[in-house]
């Protein structure tokens, strides 16, 4: 996997000081654009991926040669309208397809960092992000948006800078993350440790990664992206190209075949210990409890227009947590609309083909544009 | 748009801030927003409405009136709208004293079931009446609470409500309601709009 040609970065030469009280600078952020920017620099979206996601948010991905993340609504006519807006992404400091993170190099040891890597937070990423904003000269984005971890980011990114954004796209999020999504997390990272592989995150020297740990972490999350029903309706008891059970531990079921085959492919394209530090930084995400347990003083500097979205089927973050950044909203009189949509695709709702999703995104960015 | 927002526009000055609860297709936010340059926002339990406002690029929450609008605090709004659902509640008179808590004052309409046809057809037929303004069979109606005008009245009075003003509306025909009159539009209106305030 040679990365490099294909990856534009920025070099922010700037220190950042991170939550963990270490500062880092002279880091790289990869990123990715879409779109142009117009002449009044007044038509940039930053869109804000989620765990697993990278800056090749559309389009086809030149690492994976498969179609961006968010191919269904960003490009050409599409929600995201690349044809209208200027659309920025960037690799999440603590990934790994580009910006700093845990397999870079340490500068003083010249060592992989492994988990010498500083721990890195949601409030660390967009911090170091809005250097991007500041490379392409832009005063005000036109919108902010992100599902999931991406969500996360939105609202801390709007809490950081309040005058940077005009309108504010939370999809499929919470404020905070619960102690579901800490334990599932948590289930991951212990898949990668047990890994004998890993070897305390200094895989890198050995030239064998944790594939096994990995996989087994992705497999389990996997299913939390999904529905009950979902699941039931694609696969139910179906079984894996045999007449009938085997009486053995092999996929006999394609439910079993097919989260096989999500963690295969997963290790091709992710680094373990970013996983780590990654599902480290949405657990320790609680944007309330930076503000004293007060979530609606998160936004109370901002006037931006704020649309939040939620999946029916969605059980990682459930309608309710994205209700509660709804009513926190509400509660200082801010601008906000919120839609639950009705999907049984679970919580990768936001990442698939569901029409009324697109079309509310579609129609809420186009409408505010024009009222510009 | 029909006679009804036109009166409720009416009632609404230049560039107040206004919730619409149960806002439907945001025929009333819409041009609330356009002509008097009100800051609006609706509440509607319906998604397809829902969409069909961020459509027409209002701010619509999704939710209940029952439930949702606990959320907001006193006084957030200089007007809280309510037009023809107040009847659908299961507690009619809960969701009274939210909106006149969220709402400096509120803009209350209901389908009158004192009107002469909806009468006449419950003496002569003796089924329940269905009406324009009432056209579901009683087996199918969101209708829960129904009531007359007079009720109305009654029931803002014996709880210290001030009412700025009553309407009754009788198609394209407008009126005011007082006291001394109060019977007649209970017979001839087909709707009230009343402006109220606690």
């Amino acid at each position: 996997m040679n990365t490099e040609k294909n990856i534009k970065t920025l070099l922010v030469k700037k220190p950042l000081k991170l939550d963990c009280g270490k500062t880092i600078n002279n880091f790289p952020i990869a990123y990715e654009t879409y779109g142009s920017l117009n002449e009044k620099k007044d038509n940039a979206i930053l869109v804000f991926h989620a765990l697993t996601g990278d800056q090749f948010v559309t389009g086809l991905n030149p690492i994976t040669n498969k179609d961006g993340w968010w191919s269904y609504a960003v490009g050409s006519n599409k929600s995201i309208d690349t044809n209208k807006y200027f659309v920025i992404c960037s690799n999440v400091i603590g990934g790994c397809l580009g910006s700093f993170g845990p397999n870079h190099k340490d500068p003083e040891t010249q060592k992989v960092f492994g988990t010498n890597f500083p721990v890195i937070t949601i409030n660390d990423m967009v911090n170091a992000q809005y250097n991007l904003i500041e490379h392409f000269g832009i005063d005000k984005l036109f919108s902010i948006v992100g599902g999931s971890m991406g969500g996360m980011q939105v609202l801390q990114f709007i809490s950081n800078f309040p005058d940077k954004a005009k309108t504010v796209i939370p999809i499929a999020c919470t404020s905070s993350h619960s102690a579901q999504n800490i334990a599932f997390n948590e289930l991951g990272r212990q898949a990668i440790a047990a890994d004998s592989n890993w070897n305390e995150g200094n895989y890198n020297s050995k030239d064998t990664i944790p594939d096994k740990g990995l996989a087994v972490a992705r497999m389990a999350a996997h299913i939390t992206y999904l529905s009950k029903k979902g699941l039931q309706e694609k696969f139910g008891r179906k079984l894996q190209e045999r007449e009938d059970l085997k009486f053995g531990f092999d996929a006999d079921f394609q439910i079993e075949s097919y989260l096989r085959y999500q963690g295969s492919v997963f290790v091709d394209r992710f680094d373990a210990n970013s996983y780590l530090y990654i599902t480290r930084a949405m657990d320790y995400f609680d944007l309330g409890k930076q503000f004293n347990g007060n979530l609606s003083d998160a936004f109370k500097e901002t006037r931006a227009k704020f649309f939040i979205i939620s999946f029916t089927s969605d059980w990682l973050y459930p309608t309710q947590e994205n209700k509660d950044i709804v009513i926190a909203l509400n509660a200082i009189g801010a601008d906000v609309g919120f839609v639950e949509i009705e999907s049984d695709k679970g919580h990768d709702s936001f990442l698939l083909d569901v029409p009324d999703f697109l079309s509310a995104l579609k129609n809420f960015l186009d409408k505010s544009y024009i009222e510009n | 748009m029909k006679n009804e927002f036109k009166v409720i526009a009416e009632l609404i000055e230049q560039d107040k801030k206004v919730l619409d609860v149960g806002c439907a297709d945001g025929t009333l936010m819409k041009f609330l927003k356009d002509n008097k340059n009100i800051n609006i926002r609706g509440l509607e339990i319906s998604k397809d409405k829902v969409q069909k406002c961020i459509a027409k690029g209002l701010t619509v929450i999704e939710g209940n009136a029952e439930k949702d609008l606990m959320q907001f605090p006193d006084k957030s709004f200089d007007y809280v709208v309510l037009s023809q659902t107040l009847q659908a509640f299961l507690n009619p008179e809960k969701v009274i004293n939210e909106l006149l808590r969220v709402g400096k004052k509120a803009i209350v309409t209901i389908p009158n079931f004192g009107y002469w046809k909806i009468r006449l057809h419950l003496l002569t037929k003796g089924t329940m009446p269905i009406t324009k303004t009432l056209p579901d069979e009683w087996y199918n109606t969101p209708n829960l609470h129904m009531c007359t005008i007079k009720d109305f009245v009654h029931f803002v009075k014996s709880r210290n409500i001030k009412i700025f003003k009553s309407i009754a509306l009788n198609n394209e025909n407008v009126s005011s309601i007082n006291d001394t009159n109060l019977g007649v539009k209970n017979l001839y209106a087909d709707l009230g709009i009343f402006l109220i305030e606690k």
